[in-house]
């Protein structure tokens, strides 16, 4: 009696784990189907003729037409100068908030100094601010230092960050121990020296994935180049795509979709190929605040 | 100033010079520092300060300036756009954020869980949206909620009426908050993955072992335990909800006029097109301070909001 009671309570858990554990994978594949479709769908009207957006049903299956579309965006678009543009900008920023914010993160990490608590909470205070608070004066020092429609306007404001900084001084503090920069010291090595040779090879994991981040952001950044580039010539290549996007005569997004896909493409293949990377730094618990 | 400036070479004639090493790893750490400090104070703070002072003038950005007190503010919010704008901005954070926080929650528990035997992949898939840009975003959504897109398609074959998603009330906000959840969904999934596994597992088994239900440990620890990173990512999702601009920019700027459509006008397209396209600096910069004001507003609420939850439940460890 008490035997096949325990029998019966153990096979009960039983069959509500299978049905969990089924119900677990279809939201799994339904949550990531979710997240990737729109990127195959990028794709499948990319390669379609114009008609495809619309087809009904909708169609699944990429076609053959990609290249004449591409070809109506080169026409249209000045598609790898807005590129290169943008390669140009994200590169320069990235490798300048990189450097920037591992120095000052640094500082904030291994020095003490007068004022650093108060430095640091205002750093980080600075990113609660919204970036439109102060987008009308920029654009009028922009104009002063005539630097509308240049690389400049888009470079050089961005040249460094609070995140960033917060971001390296997280990883610094726990993973550059201080008595090897001590010990750097005491052999008679330059304040930057032994950033350069000691705590720089420690901390390019954690470079890297700000690189990343913020090339991604630079990369992907609307508001501002809409703001301060007026030349269609310097155009970063999201404001190229969203012109494709309000010709008048008709949308037609094969052209659209296969310049979104070329677009997005570079980016996709840079974050999957580092992707474990960024994850793994966005999960080490560096944003724990 | 005699005085001083004899006495400091005394000074460095004994023992100490005036280049000590805490003199020399202090103005390291400064020089260190002062990059971000230059750049925020022309392009960060002044400009902060100069919005402030610019939205008591009347200025087209060229001209003049003239003073004009309070007038922007009358203005602006005796403008029906801009109450709507404000409306908008509203209704689209409540719905691209309450429910993409919630499901995020559950996709991170998803992707913690022991079940999961795809970690990686299945992290990376979720965050996989995030990297496009918000242009390329609006642009698929576009075609997926045109007016014979394939949104409409999968209503009509549930026996349902098409909408207007690029024209009509609704339509267009359902649209908007649909691409900024798919963005920003498995991103937010990725910090609370972060949070879960911050949480140290033999709480868990302890609670087992007390014979804690699922649901137990889940009101009793979990979230509790979570409780700072909700707030970080709620008070994020609110800041970036409350700017947003790119997707009803792009989503509703077919017509070659811009988001100046009422169904998708945002406090920043107002913004935007106050002073770019009618060049009313003035009343721009008096939107902004609205805006950072409301920001501020909804931040202290929200911190409020969060803070409360799972905070009587005796989860003080946090």
């Amino acid at each position: 009696m008490s035997t096949a009671a325990v029998n019966m309570k153990r096979k009960k858990p039983d069959d509500a784990r299978i049905i969990v554990k089924i119900l677990f994978y279809i939201f799994m594949v339904l949550g990531a189907l979710a997240s990737i479709f729109p990127f195959y769908w990028m794709f499948v009207i990319a390669t379609n003729d114009k008609s495809a957006a619309f087809h009904i049903p909708p169609l699944l299956v990429p076609g053959t037409e990609f290249f004449n579309n591409f070809g109506r965006v080169l026409e249209r678009t000045d598609f790898f100068r807005a590129l290169l543009n943008s390669v140009v900008v994200a590169s320069s920023v990235t490798i300048s908030v990189v450097f920037l914010c591992t120095l000052a993160g640094y500082a904030f990490a291994k020095y003490e100094f007068p004022l650093k608590k108060i430095l640091f909470v205002f750093v980080i205070a600075t990113m609660l601010v919204p970036v439109q608070l102060g987008v009308l004066p920029q654009y009028v020092i922009m104009a002063k230092l005539q630097w509308i429609d240049s690389y400049k306007a888009l470079i050089v404001p961005a040249m460094v960050n609070a995140f960033g900084i917060f971001w390296m001084r997280q990883y610094i503090s726990s993973a550059v121990h201080s008595e090897l920069i001590e010990a750097g010291r005491i052999d008679g090595g330059g304040h930057f020296r032994i950033f350069w040779n000691i705590a720089i090879p420690v901390v390019t994991p954690a470079m890297a994935t700000l690189a990343i981040l913020n090339f991604m952001n630079v990369w992907n950044d609307f508001f501002w180049p809409l703001v301060v580039l007026k030349n269609r010539e310097n155009y970063t290549i999201q404001l190229a795509l969203q012109q494709l996007f309000t010709n008048r005569d008709g949308l037609d997004f094969g052209m659209i979709m296969s310049a979104t896909f070329t677009a997005t493409l570079p980016l996709l293949i840079v974050f999957l190929l580092f992707s474990r990377w960024v994850i793994a730094g966005l999960t080490s618990g560096a944003i724990k605040s | 100033m005699a005085d001083l400036a004899t006495a400091k070479p005394l000074q460095n004639e004994g023992k100490k010079p005036f280049w000590t090493e805490t003199r020399r790893s202090r103005l390291t750490a400064y020089t260190f520092i002062s990059p971000f400090f230059i750049l925020f104070s022309i392009f960060g703070l002044y400009p902060i300060f100069f919005t402030i002072y610019l939205s008591f003038f009347k200025w087209d950005a060229l001209g003049p300036m003239k003073f004009v007190g309070f007038r922007n503010y009358e203005l602006i919010t005796s403008d029906p756009t801009f109450w709507i704008s404000f409306s908008n901005t509203l209704i689209m954070a409540l719905m691209g954020t309450v429910p993409q926080l919630i499901m995020a929650l559950f996709v991170a528990i998803m992707l913690n869980s022991a079940l999961n035997k795809f970690k990686n992949t299945s992290r990376i898939l979720f965050f996989m949206p995030n990297i496009t840009s918000i242009v390329a975003v609006a642009l698929v959504f576009s075609t997926m909620f045109g007016n014979n897109g394939m949104i409409n398609w999968l209503l009509n074959t549930m026996g349902m009426e098409s909408m207007a998603f690029n024209s009509g009330w609704w339509g267009v906000k359902i649209a908007i908050s649909t691409m900024v959840m798919w963005r920003w969904m498995g991103y937010n999934a990725i910090i609370f993955l972060s949070g879960l596994q911050s949480i140290p597992t033999d709480i868990y088994e302890a609670a087992k072992i007390d014979g804690a239900s699922r649901g137990q440990q889940m009101i009793y620890i979990t979230l509790p335990l979570l409780r700072p990173f909700i707030i970080f990512v709620t008070l994020i999702s609110t800041i970036g909800a409350l700017q947003l601009f790119t997707e009803p920019y792009v989503f509703l700027g077919q017509s070659g006029t811009g988001s100046t459509r009422q169904e998708g006008v945002t406090m920043v397209t107002y913004l935007y097109s106050e002073a770019f396209r009618n060049g009313f600096f003035g009343t721009a910069a008096a939107t902004a301070v609205m805006l950072f004001a409301f920001t501020i507003i909804f931040s202290v609420l929200n911190m409020m909001i969060s803070s409360r939850m799972g905070g009587d439940t005796g989860g003080k460890k946090a």
